[in-house]
């Protein structure tokens, strides 16, 4: 069956530079430095990677750093916990709009 | 049948049943006992050599990494003595199949002489003594302290929970007194992964097995009072780099339970054995075997242990490492002859080729995995 998400796409993702070899190669080794172990763990940084792939909804990115969390010596617990912390973020953002609904009510209602 | 007799006289006075939940957490059954096709180890390495996989060979994936005449011994450093498969627990991933029910396979007193003869003619300097529990051995206190005797560095494989047994009671504080290094099982320093492992129980009787051997002076900086954990994955995926986690489980368990620990070493899981099984069982196989060869190390080859430890089982047979052990892989001397540790010649062992198959990527996989960690 044809699908947009095909999880063997994953390991092609070095094809993207077939069009720009040059962007690409920026691109893998700013990614691989952003990633290294620095002010932050790099079992930090592969949880925060876990709670963004799931706040831009991105298959790959969850599959890819849900092994990888584990194997960074993450427990489904702490997982759990990134995961929430996204899905806040995103349910907080949709609510903290609601103050300019507020102010549109109070603006223009009686 | 003289040895299975001791053992069972030996049981009989632990002040708990082993077979039992009381006597030690139990996640699985062994193979042998549920007489599956895969206890057989001839059966574990036909399902590895079945797996297809783009670069499965492993002496061509040394070779690249510039051992190309195979892998050959370094110094004898390490001389490990596999006591006998019996245990408390029956862990899920276990490489020997270890569990309560392995009542025969455990070394007995004319073998662990041999060994110490053995051990004179070599110039080891670490004696590790592992299992099964190897505590449950009858013998396990005169080898360790024939050991010491001898001015070797002594390290016990303790699964932790071995240690709340009733006739164990005296354990942490024997193992004080002689100065052994005592390397602990613990998956994770939370509850979760370590009981998915290991059985339920296994994580509060492990924290209550490393109070006790922090009370006697282990895990605060002492050479002499060694406390390592070992931490292996709790599913299908590589370990974790154990220097940058030790922080973490220092202030998890610091925080927890007060623990204090000296060294944390990650090991990869080994895909023979019950880990082989559950990744069968899975459908984890084939993708555990793509890991394992597409994160092949170059820089890990060099410091596997097969190349400076010499690894004997319960019977007495040599062999490169405990895995080639389990699966019954002897050490080979040119020519052929497959010698004891009644017949050990140092000088000879160390013109042998090591043995290896496909199981051996498990040790060059990420930073590399070895019974001292990694090695990359």
């Amino acid at each position: 069956m044809e699908t947009y998400y095909d999880p063997a796409d994953l390991p092609k993702f070095g094809q993207i530079a077939e069009g720009n070899p040059d962007l690409a190669r920026k691109f893998f080794a700013w990614y691989n430095a952003v990633f290294a172990e620095g002010a932050l763990t790099a079992r930090e940084k592969s949880l925060i990677a876990l709670a963004v792939s799931h706040a831009v909804q991105c298959p790959y990115c969850i599959d890819a750093y849900s092994k990888d969390a584990l194997e960074k010596g993450s427990d489904l617990e702490q997982m759990t916990e990134a995961m929430h912390v996204a899905a806040a973020i995103r349910g907080g953002a949709s609510l903290v709009h609601g103050v300019q609904m507020l102010n549109h009510v109070h603006k223009t209602g009686m | 049948m003289d040895g299975l007799v001791q053992i069972t006289e030996h049981l009989a006075s632990l002040g708990v049943d082993l077979t039992t939940e009381a006597g030690g957490p139990k996640r699985a059954t062994s193979l042998l006992s549920r007489r599956v096709p895969l206890a057989a180890p001839e059966a574990q390495l036909a399902t590895l050599d079945a797996v297809p996989l783009a670069a499965g060979d492993f002496e061509a994936a040394i070779a690249g990494a510039g051992f190309e005449g195979g892998l050959l011994p370094a110094k004898l450093e390490f001389f490990q003595i596999n006591i006998g498969k019996l245990c408390n627990m029956t862990c899920r991933h276990c490489h020997v199949d270890s569990g309560p029910d392995r009542l025969t396979e455990n070394m007995d007193r004319a073998t662990v002489d041999a060994c110490l003869r053995a051990l004179d003619a070599t110039d080891a300097h670490t004696v590790d003594i592992t299992g099964g529990a190897p505590e449950l051995n009858p013998h396990f206190r005169y080898l360790v302290d024939a050991c010491v005797e001898r001015g070797k560095h002594v390290i016990d494989r303790c699964n932790l929970t071995v240690l709340l047994v009733p006739r164990f009671r005296d354990l942490p504080e024997y193992l004080a007194d002689r100065g052994v290094e005592v390397v602990c099982s613990l998956p994770h320093y939370r509850q979760r992964n370590t009981d998915a492992q290991r059985g339920d129980g296994t994580y509060e009787k492990s924290i209550r097995a490393l109070h006790r051997l922090n009370e006697v002076g282990y895990g605060q900086g002492d050479p002499r009072r060694r406390l390592t954990l070992m931490s292996n994955p709790a599913g299908a995926f590589l370990a974790a780099n154990q220097a940058e986690l030790e922080g973490e489980w220092r202030r998890g368990l610091q925080a927890e339970h007060g623990i204090t620990f000296d060294r944390l070493i990650c090991l990869n899981n080994m895909p023979i054995a019950r880990y082989l099984e559950w990744l069968v069982e899975k459908g984890q196989l084939a993708a555990y075997m793509e890991r394992l060869t597409n994160a092949f190390n170059p820089a890990a080859v060099a410091g596997v242990m097969c190349r400076n430890t010499l690894s004997i089982s319960w019977d007495g047979r040599l062999y490169d490492c405990d895995f080639n052990q389990m699966l019954d892989l002897e050490v080979e001397l040119p020519g052929g002859a497959r010698p004891s540790v009644h017949d050990l010649d140092a000088t000879a062992l160390q013109q042998r080729r090591i043995v290896t198959a496909r199981h051996c990527f498990g040790c060059t996989a990420g930073q590399g995995s070895s019974c001292g960690g990694a090695t990359a």
